[in-house]
Parts: structure tokens; C-alpha cells; sequence
């Protein structure tokens, strides 16, 4: 084990979980052929009649997935980008997430869906969204949004393992650019718990996936001027990890919440909701969020997408104000 | 409060001429309505005002060139207070000590956000039993952050340093404030204690002293007294029309020092320490030399009795610019008083007392002779001014020639 | 027809039918308590005391000769929320159906937090389902698929009414179990009628069934109303997915003698005369003559066997009526799966 980048970390996990037992299983579109990410590349080859492919339907995908997972399999379903995710939001939304509860935990679903998710990828309108507000809000589903390649080797077992519907987000333009050195390095284990990733006195940033990246950048070029950022790498969407996202707040009493996916309704507003509620008298300064601009995701042009996505410039000088207020 | 300075009325201008005040102090002014005509190399033009409002202090005068940027007069933007409200507890001082002045709103023009208190301040501040008037802001406008409260409190833990000063410390009667009993400090003596160290932090101090024969002002006290039945007058109204009188003449002594800027007041405001069983207090006689020997016995006896009854306002505490400090009521014969920010010098009068004088060439006699003794901010002035000052006094003093 | 030796009995079938007497007794048990069960539970709607009914009358041959052809406890059924008779069929008991319709606190399927006719029971292998109609269809394909790979020979049966093929779900099923050769029955009750809308504004064929040469499986289409025949349909699909030879669509043809449900007011949309025509062809009636006709069963026999089934629908519905309604505090809890 060594130095790993987030790809990697998601492959490597997916072998060893179907190395370590045999109910798991994947499937997608092109999954027997490694995936257009190569995220399963190899896999089919090494585990024969586990990778299967199907058939252009996202609904399949789910609804064949709670099938085996009632079964008593652990299915791994890929969905070829979050953006497609939709037509397969009634299997999410009006079957999965309520299986164990409409039957009082007589029945549960064992099952993953995994799906690559945001932009910076030249992707355009449907091959850079963000999703983690819409199924977030759904109770019965977990959603994990990790950062790190270590996280997302924790966080993925942890997920397979989980007797629940878990949505595991991955976010693709950092499925090559980040990488770690997963000896030693932080893993989070359990869903439902976020990290502080750095500590400063003056400002707290709360993150998730490429944005927690650019935001430990900015903090690092902040610390120089002087202003101390507690970072915040929120990991887990549902369960929502209350308790450190409000220990966070407190320590600064100023919180800029940074999320590509657009401002109004995403998933920065449930967030600050729970920090006003549940740390006001702590609060010097109102709860700030920098987020993607309310239009329907991100255009094609690298001038419009960089104009939508936050990047450290801007997270800095968010934070600056901030921390001047 | 908007300060109005002198605009650039053309590329490479680098300073302007006041020629015409097209408005006095006091008057209403609206947004765009000329306030002035200044003169310059390349243009003669009115000015605009910027805002809408009352224009306070004229700070340059007609005639006078000054550079681009200087100020030259403040208007009180309608519903705007003048000043800075001070605390809801009455502003404090010590004798000697810095009045507790609050901290002045940053900007021209920027809203104050002063009195603003977020959530997190407050509770801090309740926590641990601050008043926040007294606390310096950081924040945006002037916004007292939680940083800063903790900071405070942070100071307030190591121990309040009562500088050295015979004032306040023995003579406040009975229960309130007086010394501090055991115990962290709070309420008044709390913030006297922050506002003699801050006096203490920022302000390299000088002391000097004069003595002052007193016969003469002992005189016209009796005469005023006599004037003025039903009223216990004592020296003090008298000592503070000479104190006017001198500074007229010595004006760097009636200034405000504040970010670096030094800036000579045009009006008198004494402030006057007043002992009371709550706390010390420095009520401000407003327009000092305005007012007659009698006005002043009025005014005085008039805060003064409302600051032992607590019912001095907001106004009456704020905008001094010079103290005085009647330590010679409770015996002192000298005292070092400590500068009261952002002012730059305090001055006492020590107890009156009958000492044997030298009077002619070798003759021997009794008379009434005080000390009078003068701290200072050596940053602004030197021994010269202040000796100078003192010596102007005394001789106002023992000639009578004041008020 | 010819008599033939039914192989789970080992023999002893009723002349000119594939069950056994007693079989064919039972069959028509089943079909009788269905009924019963309707009629109770849509007079305490009407009387107040439950808040809605959705029954499967008319469709009880269908139901009942298909449930028969399976093997409860190893095949799955993924039901839709007609299929009373064939929940009970697969173990489920008139008092838990009492349970259900009132929405109890210890109905087996979902304790009172889904609609009542909601059905399902994991020990019974019968997969939960919700409002949303085929979506079970694909759930079904799962199932197979999971059988399939764990080496386990069953069928999934998956049964639906007509407007459910209309969903995108319905098609992507077929299609996926086609592909992968699935053991599925998906079993479409074509009752004519969805809510008020009639067979041709959900469909430009004539038969659902027809559809399935397109998806590349077997289809068939068979006379709903005939429990029997659905029975020997049904058996022999289900004998051949086992082994292999893929997924069935078969079609039953009902009809839909009563409202969609307590809320529908079929007047505004349904002819009387072709309801009272149809009614003539209640299957129950149906069943009920034949067996005596073929010898099947006695007079004496039916009208005890009918007596005893109203007893146990009296006595389910009163027993049930005494039951605890859920706490209002009830509704939290399972959520989320603890892991063990």
C-alpha cells in the first residue's frame, strides 16, 4: 500500500470487498468491461458471473439491485454519472429508502450505488452535477461524499457492509488528480461522522468533495495572511455528523459553507439551518455559502464552468471577509 | 458622522484655499447643497456636500490652504447621534485616570457598527461579566468581535493595574464601588480598570508641577460665593475658568490624539472628575470658555450633582478634551494623574494649604499656596509646552486675571 | 379433458382436472374466503371503522389458480394490491387480512405505516411493495437473478394489473429478465379497467401478452375467470423458468366486478348492463357450479365449507377490531437498519 489516487482507492476496495465475500456483486453499464472510468477494471475477469452488465436503464440498475439485495446479496450498482441517476429516482426514493421501514426492519436492503458526480470536466449539463441535495433529503438512504482516497477506501467497505441503501458519491475530477498516501493516513470508518481536517481560530469552511480540496488550498494560503481556518471535510451528507459541524462553528463563530452544486436548496442550506438552530449564541457573523450560481449546472465552456465552480481564489476571499466582519 | 475633506478639483492639484464658508456650524445641510468655495491652481469651485445632515465643527477656516484630503468640516448625518453614545453604565474615569470613552467608529461615512453584537459577544460578554461599551472593536465598522471580547476578558483575568494615583482609590465613601473588594472586578471599577491600563499601554506619560499662590482666586471665590447664596461654591469653578484661560494659549493641550492624528479642538470641553459612592465619573462642561465664573460654578454643581445621583446622560460624559481634577479635596498635595485617552494632558489641583512664602526680598508670610500638577502625552508636546502651559496658569492664577 | 396424475400429489387427481378433489376444494376455499374477506372489509369501511378498501373481486380464479401452481415458502411473490387471494394462498391468515385493512399495529406487513392491500411478509417470501405500481416487476428480476447465481431453483412471481404496463418499469423488467433468461412469472391481471380507463387507452395491442415476442420471451394468454385453467398455465411456465427456459408473460383476462376502490364511484364510467353480464360470470359462481356439476364436491360440503368460511371473516374482523392501533410515536423507528 502506498500512494493511491481516488480511482484506485474505489478499485482496490471493490476487489478486496468482493475477495472477502461472495454475495457481493457489480453491475452497471460497461462494468464487465471496467467501466468508461475503469473503475471495475480487471474485476470481471478476477470474479467470473459477479460483474454484470445490463442494459441501458437506470431503473433496472436500482430496481434489479433491491431485488438481489432482498435476496440476500450485496449488490454494488455503478451508475455511469450521477446526472443520469434520475430516472432511477422512484426505486431510490419511493422503494429503496422505505424498504426497511414500511416493513418495521422486517426487510432491508444490503445495497451501493455508486455514481461519479461533479464538474471541472468540461462535462456540461449532465455529466457535472451535483445530486447530493436531492437523495440527502431522503430518510432511509444514506449518502457518503468522501474527499481523500482513504476515506474512500473506508467509506466504500463501510458502505457494502452497511444492511442499508447507501448512494456512495465519487466525485470524478478527482478520481485522478487527488492523490494520498493511505499508510497513516485519517479514514473514516463509520458513516454519518464528518472531520475536522485543519484547525484555525479565525473562520470554519464546511466542504465535500473537490471544493474541501480547494478549501484546504485556501486555508493554507489564509494561514499565511494571518487567518486561521478550521476546515471541515464533511464526508457524510445523510447521516448529517451534527455534532461536529456545530463543535466546528463554535470554535470561530464564523462559517462559510462551500458546495459546487447551486445555492438555493442544496445541501449548504440544510447545513447552516442546523448551525443557526443549534449554535446561535455562538455565531459572530451570519453563515455565509459560496456555492455554484443558481442555474441549471454548469455550461460546456471551460469560461463558464470556471465562472460556476468555487475554486480556492474565491473561497479565499470569502473567508477573508469573513473573518474582517 | 461624515468628515468632509478637500477634493482633488483637478489632476496634479495638491492642495486648496477656503475661500468662502457658504455655511456656519449648526446649520442644516442638504446632499449636494455647496458647503464652501475653495480655490485652487487651476479651478475655483464649490463644494458639494456629500451627505445630508448638520454641519458640525468647521475645521479649517476661511483663507486657510490645505492639502487634498485634509479634513475640512464634519456633518452630523441626519438620524445619526453625535458622537458615540458611551455605556448604558455611567462612562467612567479615575481621577487621573482615562475617562472610558468608547472607541471611536472606524471611517468616514461607513456605518458604525459599534453597538452591534452578535450572538456569540454577547454571551461571551455575559459570561463573564463585561460591559461592552468598553470593549475596543476590530470588526467591520468598528464591530466588537468575539476575538476581542475574549481578549478583554483575557486582560480582565490577569488583573486590573490601578496606576498610581491619589484619587480614587481612598476618599469614595461607603458601598459601590471605591477599591475593589476580593474577587475579580466588575461593573465600574471593572471598566475604570481598563481604561487606566489602556491610559497606561498607549500613552507615554510626563508629569510636572507648579506651585500657585492662591490668594487672589481665594478672593473671587468668597466674592462669587457671596454672589451665588443657596450654593456651596468652591475653588474649582474658579481654578477651571483659569485653566480655560491658559489653554486658549497653550491649545495643544486641548487636543484629541486618535490613530496617529492630532487634532486641536477649537471648543473647551473640561471634563471634571467627580468622586462619587458608585464609581469615579468625569462629567464634560461643554463650551468651557463660553461661560461666565458663575455659569461654570452652575454647571459644575449641576453634574455634579446629578453624577452623585447617577443621572448624568450619555452627552454629559462625552467629547472632552482636557481634565481637571480637584485631588486637593481629599488632602493630596501632589499627584501624578494618569491622561485620559484620547485626550493629552490632565492637570490637578492639590490641596490648598497656608504655607510660610517669601514675599518681597527676605520678608517671611503665610498664605494660601497649591500645587498644581500637570501629566502629559510627551508625544505630542515636550516639557516646553507643558511648562509653558503651567506657567501661563500660575500667572492667570496668582494675578486674577481669568474668567 | 383427461385425467392426469398431478405429481405433487403423486396421483389421485380429480377426473378431467389436474388437482386432486381436495385441491380443487381448497382451490375454491381460497376464492371464497377472498371474497368474504372483501365483503367485510368494505362494510366496516362503510361503516366507518376502516378508511379504505381496494379488493380483488372478480379476480379471485386468477389469483388462486396461479398462487397454487407456485410453492409457498421457496418461489417469491411480488404481489400488486388485488392479490389478497394469493397472499392468501402464501400463508397469510383472514385475521392478519383483517389486521391489514384496518391498519394495526401488528399487521404482519407493514404495522400500519403503508395504505392497507400493501402487502408483504419476508419469512413468506413475500417482497414488500408500495403505492408505486411495477416497480415490484423489477424487483422480481433481482430476486431471480440472485436465485439464479446462488444456484437456488425457484421462480419469482410478479403480478400487476394491465395500466401497470404502461410504466417504463414494466418494460425495462421484461426486457432485463429476458436478457439474463430469468425465472419470472410476470402474471398481468387484465381486469379491463384502469380505475376508469379502458384497456385501449393503455395499450394499441390487443393482448398484453403480445408483447412479449418482443422483449424475446414466452407469452400466453389465458381465460382469468377459469381457475383451473390459470392453474395449469401458470404450473407449466413455472416448471419450465425453473429449469432454465427463461421468463413468462402471461396474461389472465378478468374482469373487474367491483369499483377500483372505496373512493371510485364506477357509475361515472362503467355500463351497467355490461357489469350486471359479467357478473353472471362471477368466477366464485363459476367454480362453485363446477365442482358440483363435475362431482367435485356436494352440496352439504360447499354450503359448510361456505358457512365456515363466514364464521372465520366474522370472527377475523371482530378479533381485529379489538386489536391496538399504533402509537403516534410509532411512526419513528427503522429508518435505517441497524447493523448487527
Amino acid at each position: 500500500m502506498a500512494e493511491m489516487t481516488v480511482l484506485e482507492a474505489v478499485r482496490t476496495t471493490l476487489a478486496e470487498a468482493m475477495e472477502r465475500d461472495d454475495r457481493v456483486l457489480i453491475l452497471g453499464e460497461d462494468v464487465e468491461a471496467g467501466g468508461v472510468f475503469r473503475a471495475t477494471d480487471g474485476l470481471a475477469g478476477r470474479f467470473p458471473g459477479r460483474v454484470i452488465d445490463t442494459p441501458l436503464a437506470e431503473s433496472s440498475i436500482i430496481g434489479v439491485s433491491i431485488g438481489l439485495a432482498h435476496y440476500g446479496m450485496r449488490p454494488v450498482a455503478e451508475i455511469q454519472f450521477a446526472d443520469f441517476i434520475h430516472a432511477g429516482f422512484d426505486q431510490l426514493c419511493s422503494e429503496a429508502s422505505r424498504w426497511c421501514y414500511r416493513t418495521c426492519g422486517d426487510a432491508w436492503l444490503p445495497m451501493v450505488v455508486r455514481a461519479p458526480w461533479g464538474g471541472g470536466v468540461h462535462g456540461g449539463q449532465h455529466h457535472s452535477q451535483s445530486i447530493e441535495a436531492y437523495y440527502g433529503h431522503i430518510p432511509g438512504i444514506k449518502v457518503v461524499v468522501p474527499s481523500f482516497p482513504a476515506d474512500y477506501r473506508s467509506l466504500l467497505q463501510a458502505a457494502i457492509e452497511d444492511p442499508n441503501p447507501v448512494l456512495f458519491l465519487e466525485h470524478k475530477r478527482t478520481y485522478r488528480l487527488i492523490r494520498q498516501e493511505v499508510d497513516g493516513a485519517p479514514a473514516e470508518t463509520r458513516i454519518g461522522r464528518s472531520r475536522i481536517a485543519r484547525r484555525g481560530e479565525d473562520v470554519t469552511i464546511i466542504a465535500w468533495g473537490l471544493m474541501l480540496h480547494e478549501a484546504l488550498a485556501a486555508a493554507e494560503q489564509l494561514a499565511a495572511e494571518g487567518v486561521g481556518c478550521t476546515v471541515v471535510d464533511l464526508l457524510s451528507v445523510q447521516p448529517l455528523d451534527r455534532e461536529t459541524i456545530c463543535e466546528a462553528a463554535k470554535a470561530t463563530g464564523k462559517v462559510l459553507i462551500v458546495h459546487e452544486d447551486t445555492l438555493t436548496g442544496g445541501f449548504g442550506a440544510e447545513i447552516a439551518a442546523t448551525i443557526a438552530e443549534e449554535a446561535f449564541e455562538y455565531l459572530d457573523a451570519p453563515i455565509r455559502r459560496l456555492c455554484g450560481p443558481d442555474i441549471p449546472s454548469m455550461p460546456y465552456h471551460p469560461a463558464m464552468e470556471h465562472f460556476f465552480m468555487p475554486d480556492r481564489e474565491r473561497i479565499a476571499a470569502a473567508a477573508r471577509e469573513l473573518a474582517a466582519y | 458622522m461624515t468628515v468632509v475633506t478637500m477634493p482633488q478639483l483637478g489632476e496634479s492639484v495638491t492642495e486648496g484655499t477656503i475661500i468662502a464658508w457658504k455655511k456656519a456650524e449648526g446649520d442644516l445641510v442638504e446632499l449636494d447643497e455647496p458647503i464652501c468655495e475653495i480655490e485652487t491652481e487651476k479651478v475655483t469651485a464649490e463644494l458639494p456636500s456629500p451627505v445630508a445632515g448638520r454641519l458640525g465643527r468647521i475645521l479649517v477656516p476661511q483663507g486657510e490652504t490645505v492639502a487634498v484630503g485634509a479634513p475640512l468640516c464634519e456633518i452630523e448625518e441626519a438620524g445619526v447621534p453625535a458622537g458615540l453614545p458611551a455605556a448604558d453604565a455611567p462612562a467612567s474615569a479615575a481621577a487621573g485616570a482615562p475617562a472610558g470613552e468608547a472607541g471611536a467608529a472606524a471611517g468616514t461615512g461607513a456605518p458604525s457598527r459599534r453597538r452591534f453584537y452578535s450572538p456569540a459577544v454577547q454571551r461571551l460578554a455575559e459570561l463573564h461579566g463585561i460591559d461592552l461599551s468598553q470593549v475596543q472593536g476590530t470588526g467591520l465598522g468598528g464591530r466588537v468581535t468575539r476575538k476581542d471580547v475574549e481578549a478583554f476578558a483575557a486582560r480582565q483575568a490577569q488583573g486590573a493595574k490601578v496606576a498610581p494615583t491619589a484619587a480614587p482609590a481612598p476618599p469614595v465613601a461607603a458601598a459601590g464601588a471605591g477599591p475593589a473588594p476580593g474577587g475579580p472586578l466588575t461593573g465600574v471599577r471593572r471598566t475604570i480598570a481598563e481604561n487606566l491600563e489602556r491610559s497606561i499601554r498607549e500613552i507615554p506619560q510626563a508629569w510636572t508641577m507648579v506651585e500657585v499662590e492662591m490668594t487672589a482666586l481665594l478672593a473671587r471665590r468668597d466674592a462669587l460665593q457671596q454672589r451665588m447664596a443657596g450654593r456651596k461654591v468652591t475653588a474649582l469653578p474658579l481654578f477651571i475658568a483659569a485653566v480655560c484661560s491658559a489653554l486658549r494659549e497653550h491649545p495643544v493641550l486641548n487636543a484629541r490624539f486618535e490613530q496617529g492624528e492630532l487634532r486641536v479642538s477649537r471648543e473647551l470641553n473640561i471634563g471634571v472628575a467627580v468622586a462619587t459612592d458608585w464609581g469615579l465619573v468625569v462629567p464634560v462642561i461643554k463650551d468651557a470658555a463660553s461661560l461666565s465664573i458663575e455659569g461654570l460654578a452652575a454647571r459644575l454643581d449641576d453634574l455634579v450633582t446629578r453624577a452623585r445621583e447617577r443621572r448624568l446622560s450619555v452627552g454629559d460624559v462625552e467629547g472632552g478634551t482636557f481634565t481637571v481634577n480637584n485631588t486637593g479635596a481629599f488632602g493630596s498635595i501632589a499627584s501624578k494623574p494618569l491622561v485620559n485617552p484620547p485626550q493629552v494632558a490632565i492637570v490637578t489641583l492639590e490641596r490648598i494649604v497656608r504655607r510660610p512664602v517669601v514675599t518681597g526680598e527676605d520678608a517671611i508670610a503665610v498664605r494660601p499656596v497649591a500645587n498644581v500638577c500637570l501629566s502629559f502625552d510627551h508625544r505630542v508636546m515636550d516639557g516646553l509646552d507643558a511648562g509653558r502651559f503651567l506657567a501661563t496658569l500660575k500667572a492667570r492664577i496668582e494675578a486674577g486675571t481669568f474668567g | 379433458m383427461t385425467s392426469m396424475a398431478n405429481p405433487e400429489t403423486g396421483g389421485g387427481t380429480h377426473p378431467g382436472y389436474p388437482l386432486t378433489r381436495e385441491q380443487l376444494i381448497e382451490m375454491y376455499r381460497y376464492m371464497v374466503l377472498a371474497r368474504r374477506l372483501d365483503e367485510r372489509m368494505m362494510t366496516l369501511q362503510r361503516q366507518g371503522l376502516a378508511a379504505f378498501v381496494i379488493a380483488g373481486a372478480g379476480q379471485e380464479a386468477a389469483q388462486v389458480g396461479a398462487a397454487m401452481a407456485l410453492r409457498p415458502g421457496v418461489d417469491y411473490v411480488a404481489p400488486y394490491y388485488r392479490d389478497l387471494a394469493v397472499n392468501l394462498v402464501f400463508g397469510m391468515t383472514a385475521r392478519e387480512a383483517m389486521l391489514n385493512a384496518l391498519g394495526k399495529r401488528d399487521d404482519p406487513n407493514s404495522h400500519g405505516r403503508q395504505m392497507p392491500a400493501h402487502w408483504g411478509n419476508r419469512s413468506r417470501r413475500i417482497v414488500t411493495q408500495s403505492s408505486v405500481v411495477a416497480t415490484q416487476l423489477l424487483h422480481a428480476a433481482g430476486i431471480a437473478l440472485g436465485a439464479r447465481l446462488r444456484g437456488e431453483e425457484l421462480v419469482v412471481f410478479a403480478s400487476c394489473g394491465e395500466g401497470s404496463t404502461s410504466r417504463g418499469d414494466f418494460h425495462e423488467a421484461l426486457n432485463f429478465a429476458s436478457i439474463h433468461r430469468l425465472p419470472v412469472i410476470f402474471f398481468v391481471e387484465n381486469n379491463g379497467y384502469a380505475i376508469s380507463e379502458r384497456t385501449e387507452k393503455e395499450m394499441a395491442v390487443e393482448h398484453v401478452a403480445d408483447r412479449a415476442r418482443g422483449y424475446g420471451m414466452h407469452g400466453a394468454v389465458v381465460d382469468g375467470m377459469d381457475a383451473v385453467a390459470v392453474y395449469q398455465t401458470v404450473k407449466a411456465a413455472a416448471d419450465q423458468a425453473r429449469r432454465g427456459g427463461g421468463p413468462h408473460l402471461i396474461e389472465a383476462k378478468c374482469y373487474r366486478l367491483w369499483p377500483h376502490s372505496s373512493d371510485d364511484d364506477d357509475t361515472r364510467y362503467r355500463p351497467r348492463a355490461e357489469l350486471e353480464e359479467w357478473s353472471k360470470k362471477d368466477p366464485i359462481l363459476v367454480m362453485r357450479g363446477r365442482l358440483l356439476e363435475d362431482g367435485a364436491a356436494t352440496e352439504a360440503e360447499l354450503a359448510e365449507l361456505e358457512t365456515s368460511v363466514q364464521e372465520e371473516v366474522r370472527e377475523a374482523a371482530q378479533w381485529a377490531l379489538q386489536q391496538p392501533d399504533p402509537a403516534p410515536e410509532d411512526a419513528l423507528g427503522f429508518v435505517f437498519k441497524e447493523a448487527d
